[in-house]
């Protein structure tokens, strides 16, 4: 098992060194940075500043001063808002985290009553009309979701602020929008390894045991159903996280999407740097965390 | 129009006879959900063929006479617009039906990249195995770890917005599928003795490859490539609603929805009907895939 550990651990290492390339490329695929900084200067003074920001070294000294500081936080000024760009981006995370996690709350708790009881009463009227749900909402742009919510919600019954940050109710419609894009994939999910399960000798024993339903499922089938359902959804954090990044820029949400999104268009690459990797080494480290997770929860992998 | 029907009914038929032959192609083609399915998608690619003769207005006419009339069934509404006007007055249906042609040939044409590179990578990494195959997978482990839409806006906005950066910048996310299935397939047949045969005759590895590996696989790149258009659309839309798409020559269904979103209220037709567009599209492509799934898989009878 600690062999098994080990080459995680390695395969970690290893693909946070390639998030760090893929990041430190960004920046050398707009070709010159020089030019984006100081659009107007002369040719002189943006060698000179070539020089200062070490632009002109080779690239693979480059590429290990980027990773040396990339590891301490230090991804440079941000260009507009002449502050550390890691600190801007920090300082947001909080807010992305917290629609993150109330969307998940809300995908789960909607996705883990309805995923099971489809894949109970499997080719029932429930069954086929979750089906239907699920095929529409993953046919959806999260985006528009989050438009039609507020169409809805707050410009026609004025129930809800149309966009911002921080007070309850504003939290509301992003939650909710994350949540109904994160809802179909976690219906799938929770469907299919129920499905996986469910038939299975062991459940079949415990109901001859003579248990009610609700026990059979709840302590027999959803334990052993929840080892896929938690590996699959470290996998699709991704793609949450980037939902997340829509949601937030359709009701205006101060995380670190919006941030990413607005440095994007002004060429602010320290940002937008830092928020790409800060991003992707979350999901490189939820998805380590799933791999451990995973071991200790499953007892075959735990033998090996 | 009418060539569009019977080629695509080839194509299927071609891979139905890899799995089973005319069965699932009859169970395909019988199928409600795959009937809707399609006929959505044929109005829809011949909408964006014929676009140019199909909409009623100039896309880009503007006319701040008639701005932000409202579709046609509204009070106010008139019948010569009948999905309503934008704020500088064009025409909210013709931008629907040309921004049918961006949507479709990014959707398209990143699904024919991704394959070029997955099958590709599939190959190499099967066959040469060892040292190759850990730094493909490690590459995969890599590109996956990246919330694909910020990575492609990161590159899009670093490369410049055009419409062949989003399509090879959508194409090199969601290749590893490809990898994965065709490695899968080469690590089965490398071992199998008529393979090591046939090598042992002299068979080059490209007529094996040809002969054996993409025949064997065809059925699952197939459904795949065809969920993987729904959601290139789907990140094209994004990429644009964020506003690096293809330049704001061509109307596209995520710019519309953009410009509604600012609109939103004093014209809920601006971002709710290109949105719609793109959910019918989008939906009837994953309803053929699913049901290709399901009639290529020769588990279910």
């Amino acid at each position: 098992m600690s062999a098994f550990l080990i080459r995680r651990l390695l395969r970690f290492v290893v693909v946070c060194i390639g998030v760090s390339l893929v990041t430190f490329s960004i920046l050398h695929a707009s070709g010159d940075p020089v030019a984006l900084i100081m659009p107007e200067a002369a040719e002189a003074d943006r060698a000179k500043l070539r020089e200062a920001l070490g632009l002109s070294d080779p690239l693979p000294t480059q590429f290990v001063r980027f990773v040396a500081n990339a590891a301490r936080g230090d991804f440079g000024q941000s260009f507009f808002h002449r502050e550390p760009a890691f600190r801007l981006v920090v300082e947001r995370l909080p807010t992305t985290l917290t629609l993150t996690c109330l969307a998940v709350a809300l995908a789960l708790g909607v996705a883990l009553p309805v995923g099971i009881y489809s894949a109970v009463r499997r080719n029932t009227v429930a069954d086929h009309s979750a089906t239907v749900v699920v095929f529409l909402g993953q046919s959806m742009p999260v985006f528009w979701i989050g438009i039609m919510l507020m169409l809805l919600f707050a410009v026609q019954w004025r129930l809800l602020p149309v966009s911002g940050w921080g007070t309850w109710s504003s939290m509301v419609l992003p939650s909710v929008t994350l949540g109904a894009f994160t809802t179909p994939l976690f219906m799938r999910i929770i469907r299919s390894s129920m499905l996986e399960v469910i038939n299975l000798d062991y459940v079949r024993t415990a109901r001859a045991k003579g248990l009610s339903e609700w026990l059979v499922i709840c302590r027999h089938a959803l334990r052993n159903a929840a080892l896929p359902i938690v590996t699959v959804t470290g996998l699709q954090f991704g793609l949450l996280l980037g939902g997340a990044v829509l949601t937030e820029t359709v009701f205006a949400v101060p995380g670190v999407g919006r941030l990413i999104v607005g440095a994007i268009r002004q060429l602010d690459f320290p940002i937008v740097q830092a928020g790409v990797f800060l991003l992707a080494i979350i999901i490189v480290s939820v998805n380590f965390l799933v791999d451990v997770l995973y071991v200790y929860l499953n007892p075959t992998v735990r033998l090996r | 129009m009418a060539v569009t029907l019977p080629q695509a009914a080839v194509a299927y038929e071609t891979v139905a006879a890899g799995a089973g032959g005319s069965r699932a192609w009859r169970r395909f083609a019988l199928n409600p959900a795959a009937i809707a399915g399609s006929l959505i998608l044929l109005v829809m690619v011949s909408a964006a063929v014929a676009a140019p003769w199909v909409a009623p207005h100039d896309p880009a006419k503007q006319s701040l006479l008639r701005r932000f009339t409202p579709p046609m069934w509204q009070a106010g509404g008139s019948s010569a617009y009948p999905f309503g006007t934008d704020q500088v007055g064009r025409d909210v249906l013709s931008r629907i039906v040309h921004g049918a042609r961006i949507s479709l040939l990014v959707g398209v044409s990143a699904v024919i990249v991704s394959l070029l590179v997955g099958v590709t990578a599939g190959l190499v990494s099967g066959f040469l195995g060892g040292k190759v195959d850990t730094v493909i997978g490690t590459v995969v482990d890599v590109w996956l770890s990246f919330p694909q839409i910020l990575l492609a806006l990161a590159f899009v906005a670093a490369l410049g917005p055009s419409l062949v950066t989003i399509i090879v910048v959508l194409g090199l996310t969601g290749w590893e599928r490809y990898t994965r299935v065709v490695r899968a397939e080469v690590m089965v047949l490398r071992e199998k003795e008529f393979v090591e045969a046939a090598r042992a005759l002299g068979v080059g590895r490209l007529r094996i490859i040809f002969r054996h590996v993409l025949p064997n696989t065809v059925s699952s790149i197939v459904v795949m490539s065809t969920l993987q258009v729904a959601q290139a659309i789907l990140a094209e839309a994004a990429l644009s609603f964020l506003g690096v798409g293809s330049g704001n020559a061509y109307p596209t269904w995520g710019q519309m929805i953009s410009l509604g979103r600012d609109f939103v209220t004093v014209a809920w037709w601006l971002a709710t009907l290109p949105g719609l567009a793109i959910l019918m599209t989008v939906l009837a492509i994953n309803l053929v895939g699913d049901r290709l799934r399901d009639a290529l898989d020769p588990r279910t009878t």
